[in-house]
């Protein structure tokens, strides 16, 4: 009797741990290592690596290094750089491009679009 | 207000030359009509089109800057859209874009010659910023 409440004590008590245990972690797992993920390879792509196989290096805006003021929708040369093989906006993780120029960036994309100097979708 | 608007529209491929002409004379004398005027106009030639556009893969694209008021393009576009060979165009509003440039060209010239420069221009290049900002850029080059 003694071992069976001791063992069921056991078993519940282990549970309760057991279970109260991941919970807190499970609070803490979805949100801990996934913030502590975002910020490492955005913010120091090059100095953190683990685990994170596409964040090379730091990357970094290629109209601020060029200082290229103006994003025309005409110049498509340019602006294919940064649209995919399907034809869609490639976001800014991983072209590196920073907001402001990103936004304008896919004003003029959707502006050549509409004058049939992009497509719209691709194969 | 005069704004300062660039269209761009895109005509059949099988027009010939003088057809061009006549539609683009067409649209200046309505742009002038409609109390705007016409700057620039260049043909940019025939190109392949990113997907069909009323059954034809390339056009002839135009391009045309303007100065007017809202209600001139609102007009122009208005003939655009009725206007048989015109396939596709877009309107596109460039005032606030070219003050914007100006205003960075002006401020990396006063960088530019600030930096080059010794302490015999410095005094000049302080000054300069002051009159850089007040007025627009034609001055700094002309008292360069």
């Amino acid at each position: 009797m003694a071992d069976e409440t001791s063992n069921t004590a056991a078993p519940v008590a282990a549970a309760e741990g057991g279970s109260g245990a991941p919970r807190a972690e499970g609070d803490r797992g979805p949100r801990g290592p996934r913030a502590g993920g975002r910020p490492g390879p955005g913010g120091a792509g090059g100095g953190r690596e683990g685990g994170r196989k596409f964040f090379r290096r730091k990357k970094v805006c290629k109209f601020c290094v060029e200082k290229i003021d103006s994003v025309n929708y005409k110049d498509v040369r340019l602006l294919g750089q940064f649209v995919a093989e399907s034809g869609k906006i490639v976001p800014r993780r991983l072209t590196g491009v920073c907001t402001p120029h990103q936004r304008r960036l896919a004003d003029a994309i959707k502006q050549a679009r509409n004058i049939a100097l992009l497509p719209f979708a691709s194969r | 207000m005069q704004r300062t608007y660039e269209l761009m529209f895109i005509v059949r491929p099988d027009m010939t030359e003088e057809d061009q002409d006549k539609l683009v004379a067409n649209l200046e004398s309505q742009v002038g009509a409609a109390g705007g005027t016409v700057k620039s106009v260049e043909r940019m030639g025939k190109r392949r089109l990113a997907y069909l556009v009323r059954k034809f893969q390339d056009g002839i694209y135009v391009l045309m800057t303007l100065e007017g008021d809202g209600p001139m393009v609102k007009e122009v576009e208005r003939r655009l859209r009725v206007t048989e060979p015109v396939i596709k165009f877009i309107t596109v509003r460039v005032d606030e874009e070219q003050k914007r440039m100006a205003k960075i060209k002006a401020i990396r010239d006063t960088k530019v010659r600030g930096k080059g420069t010794r302490a015999q221009e410095a005094a000049a290049a302080a000054a300069e910023p002051v009159a850089a900002t007040a007025e627009p850029a034609e001055s700094a080059p002309a008292s360069a």
